[in-house]
């Protein structure tokens, strides 16, 4: 118990004085790197190899990745898209996702990119709880 | 283009968001294996059912 103690102090006091947001932020632009700040080492990889593979998958399977939102479920995966951060911005840079591919598969490969975003914002979220002690 | 079936992207899908919601939704490590090992049960075991209560209502 004590030990627990110990450890999480020294973790709080390791990160103490650094900008208080910038596990969200580094974690929103970079999935994992809001625990990789942190030295969540473990944590930070395994999150990052599903984000990452996730969106990748999606990609592969030709999903869209929204540039606009005409409508409100548009907009709603619009949303999930940007929480991609930095994968977004480089696969709107490089024109991937562009093509709209009518087909179930590529309908699947949206989601993973939207469900991806989603997931990176969870992630980052729980970096920012891990910050300010919320969570241990 | 990658094309898996139907049930590999569920199988893909529900690994995935299985390991995020484990290591966000639960603090100590033995915890969050469970956690993450449960909701991949619900999210593969949830899919089944509903695919055989579909081809049911489709007969």
């Amino acid at each position: 118990m004590a030990s627990t103690q110990n450890q999480s102090a020294g973790a709080t006091k390791a990160t103490e004085g650094s900008f208080v947001y910038l596990p969200l932020i580094a974690g929103w632009l970079i999935p994992g790197a809001g625990h990789f700040v942190l030295g969540k080492w473990v944590r930070g990889s395994l999150l990052a190899a599903s984000i990452f593979t996730m969106f990748v998958l999606g990609l592969a399977m030709h999903g869209k990745i929204y540039s606009s939102g005409h409508d409100i479920l548009g907009m709603l995966c619009l949303v999930g898209d940007l929480g991609n951060g930095l994968l977004y911005i480089v696969s709107r840079v490089m024109g991937l996702g562009d093509v709209f591919v009518q087909t179930t598969v590529a309908d699947w490969g949206r989601r993973f990119i939207v469900v991806a975003g989603l997931l990176n914002v969870i992630a980052a979220v729980d970096a920012h709880n891990l910050r300010t002690g919320r969570k241990s | 283009m990658f094309s898996p079936s139907h049930f590999s992207a569920v199988l893909l899908f529900s690994l995935c968001v299985s390991v995020v919601f484990g290591i966000t939704q639960r603090e100590t490590s033995r915890r969050m294996f469970r956690y993450g090992a449960y909701c991949f049960t619900l999210f593969v075991g949830s899919a089944i059912v509903l695919s055989w209560v579909m081809y049911f209502i489709a007969r």
